[in-house]
């Protein structure tokens, strides 16, 4: 069972972020309204940012310890990380994008996984092409798949349908449930919309103005928590 | 139909020579130049953007007699490596290369600079969360997508040294089959009476390699435009 440990500070301006959480595998929603800290908790995660203070570890093993002088760079985490707006590479194609992860980490070719993936998303008719022309609902399930496919010991995903259109958004949910239920990889996943999170949550953290106000089960983001 | 002597030949094949050469030794410099100036403040940074920039304002004679006190058999650092590495700049081929070389390199560090300025951060960030140290994702992330200004760059470089006259000259002189380039062959040929219908015929070879740099680096551009927008 994947266990994350979180307990950071950091200023960023007159912003100040105090968070500490833990998660034990499944789908863990960071949820709250735009500013509350989500993303910059998440670039922490990555190794994208670094806290001011703080712990963070993953399974039992330290990603950042400011007391101990520990900072695992980006690249070694082996995090993957759904972005917003997807961050395909415009010069490869959609194959080569799912590629990236692996050959970087000088994995093995590994067919069967890349099959596996590419139904459990559907992007099959999609490998030959260039991101840019892709609709944004095909590029964000390219994007999943290429976080998948350097077999991340966590995959975080940051508000990964805000980009889309309500039609485009309900033709992605079902693949990020069947991830949740097939991939067996645990996730971080961070909205502002109680609705999408419904689907997908596990448990959840809420995060207001740079600090975490409840952690629980799903039924957080029922609308009398939501409003509270 | 251009009926081409024996060293009119040899100062074309000479002159293709120095500035594939000299866009080939500026090449990683010029990368290296560019990326520290587009994305690293240090100590000196202007005064290094200065010193690359400078054979773009100096007058070419200039940039050649100061190579000459430089890089000359007597200059320090043409004594140095002539001593320790066998490279011998005065009066050789080589020369015309680093003067070619210098007068082209801002040419290069220009476009390239831009290129690697309008590269998306956030695209690094992503391949480094893939896995990629820092080196690997400027090979496969950050070089890439500044393909455009790279090509940009080195037809710059190449056309400039194809065409250089005033520092080459002053540098290594103009020695048929060593340093006369076209640009010097032409000159040459103007000086003498009789030469102009070889003048002539240099001058449509020059215009031609030219004009086949050009078109070449528009089909590189657009090829890799391409790739960036679509199949």
């Amino acid at each position: 069972m994947m266990m994350l440990v979180l307990d950071v500070e950091k200023r960023l301006g007159d912003f100040f972020i105090h968070a500490s959480f833990a998660s034990a595998g499944g789908v863990t929603a960071l949820f709250g309204s735009s500013g509350a800290g989500k993303t910059t908790l998440v670039n922490m995660i990555a190794g994208l940012i670094a806290p001011d203070r703080g712990r963070i570890a993953l399974d039992h093993t330290a990603l950042f310890d400011s007391a101990a002088g520990i900072e695992v760079p980006v690249h070694k985490r082996r995090i993957g990380y759904v972005f917003q707006e997807g961050r395909l590479f415009p010069h490869l194609s959609v194959a080569a994008n799912l590629d990236y992860g692996r050959r970087m980490h000088r994995l093995a070719r590994d067919p069967a996984e890349m099959n596996r993936i590419v139904a459990l998303l559907d992007i099959g008719n999609l490998l030959d092409r260039r991101p840019g022309r892709l609709s944004g609902g095909e590029r964000q399930r390219v994007a999943v798949g290429r976080a998948l496919l350097m077999r991340p010991r966590l995959l975080l995903l940051d508000e990964p349908l805000a980009s889309l259109d309500t039609t485009r958004k309900r033709e992605i949910l079902p693949y990020l449930e069947r991830l949740r239920d097939e991939a067996r990889v645990p996730m971080v996943y961070v909205s502002h919309n109680a609705g999408e999170l419904l689907r997908l949550a596990t448990s959840v953290v809420r995060l207001d103005a740079g600090r975490v106000t409840a952690v629980g089960g799903p039924q957080l983001l029922q609308p009398a928590h939501v409003d509270a | 139909m251009l009926d081409l002597s024996p060293a009119e030949w040899i100062a074309i094949g000479l002159s293709l020579k120095i500035a594939f050469v000299a866009t080939g030794v500026a090449l990683p410099f010029g990368i290296a130049a560019a990326f520290l100036l587009a994305r690293r403040t240090f100590w000196g940074k202007t005064f290094l953007d200065g010193l690359i920039h400078l054979p773009l304002v100096l007058p070419p004679v200039v940039t050649g007699y100061l190579l000459l006190i430089s890089f000359g058999r007597r200059g320090p650092i043409g004594a140095f490596l002539a001593e320790y590495l066998g490279i011998v700049f005065s009066f050789r081929w080589t020369g015309a290369a680093l003067a070619c070389g210098v007068m082209g390199f801002p040419l290069l560090v220009r476009p390239l600079r831009l290129a690697f300025e309008a590269v998306d951060r956030k695209l690094e960030d992503a391949a480094a969360t893939l896995g990629a140290d820092r080196a690997r994702v400027f090979f496969t992330v950050t070089l890439p997508l500044a393909t455009p200004g790279l090509i940009a760059g080195m037809v710059l470089c190449f056309a400039k040294a194809l065409g250089e006259f005033g520092a080459t000259i002053t540098f290594v002189s103009n020695i048929p089959g060593e340093t006369q380039t076209i640009s010097a062959a032409i000159y040459t040929f103007t000086q003498t009476p009789g030469g102009d219908a070889a003048a002539g015929r240099l001058v449509l070879v020059a215009i031609a390699i030219s004009l086949a740099a050009l078109i070449a680096a528009e089909w590189l551009a657009r090829r890799a435009g391409m790739r960036f927008h679509g199949e």
